[in-house]
């Protein structure tokens, strides 16, 4: 082979495994991502059931059922409307009522959300960011959490970065 | 008056480093030896300043002295001792002083042992680590100081995050740190060779001792911090796909394919500038990998506190080193001369075709990961990328990758003969498919997990084959084959060691994804459970005080068939200052699998939820990565590298007749 013919079957390979990596890519795009929304978002944009995506806002206050093998329920609200999580297995360690929540699952057609994994936050002061974002938007936002992030500035953003992977709070099922 | 001296040290090292940075270069620019020679003073006088300056942090975390806000906030005067040096680099601005700390070392050490390596080329690198020295000064003494003082000192400090209140982090961050910040040394090389406009074959061989040891520290640092996900958090899961643990794979799998790519330049001088490139592109990465996590820039739920200025410092320094490097490359890198040819089949062509699906699989993992940053900043819609998607785009590249891994080195440089390869990898294959087949006997469909199995098995097989066609084995004579074992260069042992870890960590995976066995379910006492072959016995509860914490513990009788083999005391604890708790999982190892048992919450019935799993070969994800870093050790050991580049050999000269 000339040193044309060869350096042209190097980029064909480079570009054909590009593709291919391009193709996966799109392909998996299409399936595996989820959206995020806060209760308001699924009311408003009409959320059709069966869809995959991920709620958060806070676990209102109260609202914690527990049922038998492990079952339990609770409402995520964001001050406006509110959705109803149901859940079974092991909550993490930092789960609690009036704290932010992230959970992942299927919206049934009951409006309710079957989760299959259950996030919660890091320290008592902290909130994900979506949580806090979809607070501020319906205007819940107290503004002593902006007071207090900078304050316990610590833990999360802290570890090094794969102590931040390894300060994971969640379950999942 | 101790933080003091320590911010002070490090205002000195910034001032050091600005020497540093430019000197040099005008010394080499106007061929000043005496400005050249400043280099190696200001390198070793920084990392004098350096390590007085984190000193001074260690000892204010070691004394309790909260008046600065930093220890304050991160550590609690009950702490056992250890826990208050790890609490060091435990935070933000620690871990930051623990960055420069590594990066002094590896100046003061590139200073000390760069001899062989031509002075002007010498002078550029030192002079480019410099530069980054510089940045990273500035952004922690102007953003991130670690020695800010309280004007009120609080009596009791805020504690350490309970999670981080463990040994791994006594271990895994240093270690993540020295492979993060020794890709800095490649990428200083490429930019003095840019600078400096030459690149040869000796260049790659300055060059591959420092990829190596960051490489084998990048290596053993994300499985320390993947085991220690495993066992903390109380979950069971070894990898996440989150975008934190992305931003240190990213540069491993950068520098992975710099290694390969680095090989064909020392040996064949080609791949010149393809080599330059990712010695850029994985440092790129490591900066990626250590501020956008840490900038809350990434959506992940481990990542909150963010502050705006440092925010735009961050990127402003990815923005400078990333742009600055890539243009100094493309207007530079055109004057690179190219190097030797070689036929698509040939040990070159394994090689090209490893980075290209290591740098695929790189660019994969990188659009997952910042895909919802960019959508969010599109659009506002908020979405996440989970391990699905990682395993649909990542998992088919690494197939074809793992099957071409025992080709590669049985593959002759310039022009390889394929059949001939393959002919002598039969046995590997034919043990690959008896494991496929023993495995489908046993475990049966789905037939993802067999052949997950063979393919590793070929792996390990092929990395065998490899030494035992070097050494001859059953072909010459056993005396034979134990001189040629024993005069093997300890790279090729290291080649063949690093692709069997890789095989084994494949077994690992293989085994923990495909027949793991879960099991949840509220316990009470006299409770049995069954995980697998395993039956669990809840025999009682205890609670204890430790230093700073309360603790739930749960004391649990493993039985296989009956007979009792263990006793497990998984616990949860509730650590007061921060109102936190840990789960702390209780394990038993039996062979290289384990019986994980975690707990969840106590209910108001008074029974406990229970975690529990059985994983088999779990263990070998983590002897596998130890194996290809021991690999990479080997590899360093060799000859050629503390011997140095051959210089153009005096003797021939000497021959000449003298007329």
């Amino acid at each position: 082979m000339t040193r044309k013919q060869r350096r042209f079957a190097l980029i064909a390979g480079g570009v054909a495994v590009l593709a291919v990596a391009t193709a996966l890519v799109l392909n998996a795009l299409n399936d595996s991502i989820v959206f995020f929304n806060s209760p308001t978002d699924v009311v408003e944009k009409k959320v059709q059931p069966g869809t995959r995506l991920r709620i958060g806002g806070l676990v209102a206050p109260g609202s914690v059922v527990r049922g038998e093998n492990l079952a339990v329920r609770f409402q995520v609200t964001d001050g406006n409307n509110t959705i109803a999580v149901g859940y079974k297995g092991i909550l993490p360690d930092l789960f609690r009522e009036g704290q932010g929540v992230i959970a992942e699952g299927v919206l049934d057609p009951g409006g309710s959300v079957k989760a299959d994994s259950v996030l919660a936050k890091h320290d008592e002061k902290y909130m994900p960011r979506e949580v806090a974002d979809a607070l501020k938007k319906q205007g819940h936002w107290q503004s002593d959490y902006d007071k207090a992030a900078p304050a316990s500035a610590g833990p999360p953003a802290a570890g090094p970065p794969a102590a931040g992977a390894s300060a994971a709070a969640g379950a999942t099922r | 008056m101790i933080p003091e001296l320590g911010h002070y040290a490090l205002v000195l090292a910034l001032a050091l480093a600005l020497a540093q940075a430019i000197v040099p270069l005008v010394g080499v620019r106007t061929g000043d030896a005496a400005l050249i020679a400043v280099v190696k003073p200001t390198a070793l006088a920084q990392l004098l300043f350096v390590v007085l300056s984190f000193a001074a942090l260690t000892a204010c975390y070691v004394t309790s002295d909260f008046s600065v806000e930093n220890v304050a906030q991160n550590s609690h005067s009950t702490m056992p001792l250890v826990y208050k040096i790890t609490s060091v680099w435990g935070n933000h601005e620690g871990s930051m002083l623990l960055w420069v700390l590594i990066l002094a070392l590896f100046g003061g050490l590139l200073a000390v042992l760069g001899r062989n390596v031509p002075a002007p080329l010498h002078a550029a690198v030192l002079s480019v680590q410099a530069v980054i020295a510089t940045a990273f000064y500035l952004f922690i003494l102007l953003t991130s100081n670690p020695f800010a003082r309280l004007a009120q000192p609080p009596f009791e400090g805020r504690d350490l995050n309970p999670i981080l209140q463990d040994i791994g982090l006594a271990i895994h961050p240093p270690l993540l740190y020295v492979g993060y910040v020794g890709f800095s040394v490649s990428f200083s090389f490429a930019a003095a060779a840019l600078l400096i406009g030459r690149i040869d074959a000796a260049w790659a061989r300055w060059v591959r001792p420092w990829t190596l040891i960051a490489w084998m520290f990048l290596t053993l640092g994300i499985a320390m911090g993947s085991y220690w996900a495993y066992y903390e958090l109380g979950w069971g899961g070894w990898w996440f796909w989150d975008p934190v643990e992305n931003a240190s794979l990213m540069p491993w799998l950068a520098g992975t394919a710099l290694l390969h790519s680095a090989l064909v330049m020392e040996k064949r001088e080609a791949l010149k500038v393809w080599t330059i490139l990712l010695a850029i592109l994985t440092f790129s990465l490591s900066l990626i990998g250590t501020f956008l996590v840490r900038s809350g820039v990434l959506t992940s739920v481990h990542s909150f506190a963010t502050d705006p200025a440092r925010g735009v410092f961050i990127l402003m320094i990815l923005v400078f080193f990333i742009g600055g490097s890539l243009t100094l490359f493309a207007w530079r890198a055109p004057m690179l001369r190219h190097g030797g040819l070689f036929a698509p089949v040939s040990r070159e062509g394994a090689l090209v075709f490893n980075n290209l699906f290591l740098t695929t699989a790189c660019a994969t993992v990188f659009v997952g990961t910042l895909y919802p940053l960019a959508l969010e900043a599109l659009t506002g819609e908020k979405i996440s990328v989970g391990a699905p998607f990682f395993i649909m785009t990542f998992g088919p590249l690494m197939v074809p990758l793992m099957i071409a891994v025992p080709f590669g080195p049985l593959l002759a440089w310039k022009r390889g003969d394929l059949l001939g390869v393959a002919q002598r990898l039969i046995v590997a294959a034919a043990l690959a498919v008896l494991a496929l087949a023993a495995t489908f006997a046993i475990e049966g469909r789905p037939v993802a997990g067999p052949l997950g199995i063979g393919l590793a098995v070929f792996v390990i097989a092929g990395a065998a084959t490899d030494l035992f066609e070097r050494i001859g084995l059953f072909r010459v004579p056993l005396a034979t084959t134990l001189r040629r074992a024993v005069g093997l260069p300890r790279s090729a042992w290291g080649t063949a060691v690093a692709h069997a870890g890789l095989g084994v960590m494949l077994l690992g995976i293989v085994g923990e994804s495909q027949w793991n066995v879960e099991r949840i379910v509220a316990m009470k006492a006299g409770d049995v459970a069954s995980v697998g072959r395993w039956e669990l016995v809840f025999d009682g509860l205890d609670q204890h005080e430790g230093s700073n914490y309360r603790e739930l513990a749960v004391r649990f009788t493993v039985r296989e068939g009956g007979v009792p083999v263990a006793t497990l005391a998984p616990a949860k604890r509730a650590f007061s200052t921060r109102e936190m708790a840990t789960t702390e999982a209780a394990l038993m190892r039996h062979g290289v699998s384990q019986l994980y048992v975690s707990l969840g919450d106590l209910n108001p019935d008074g029974s406990v939820a229970v975690r529990a799993y059985d994983k088999p070969l779990v263990l070998l994800i983590w002897i596998g990565s130890l194996v290809m870093a021991l690999g990479g050790g080997l590899s360093l050991s060799d000859r050629r590298l503390r011997v140095g580049a051959p210089r153009p050999s005096k003797a021939k000269l000497g021959l000449q007749p003298a007329e």
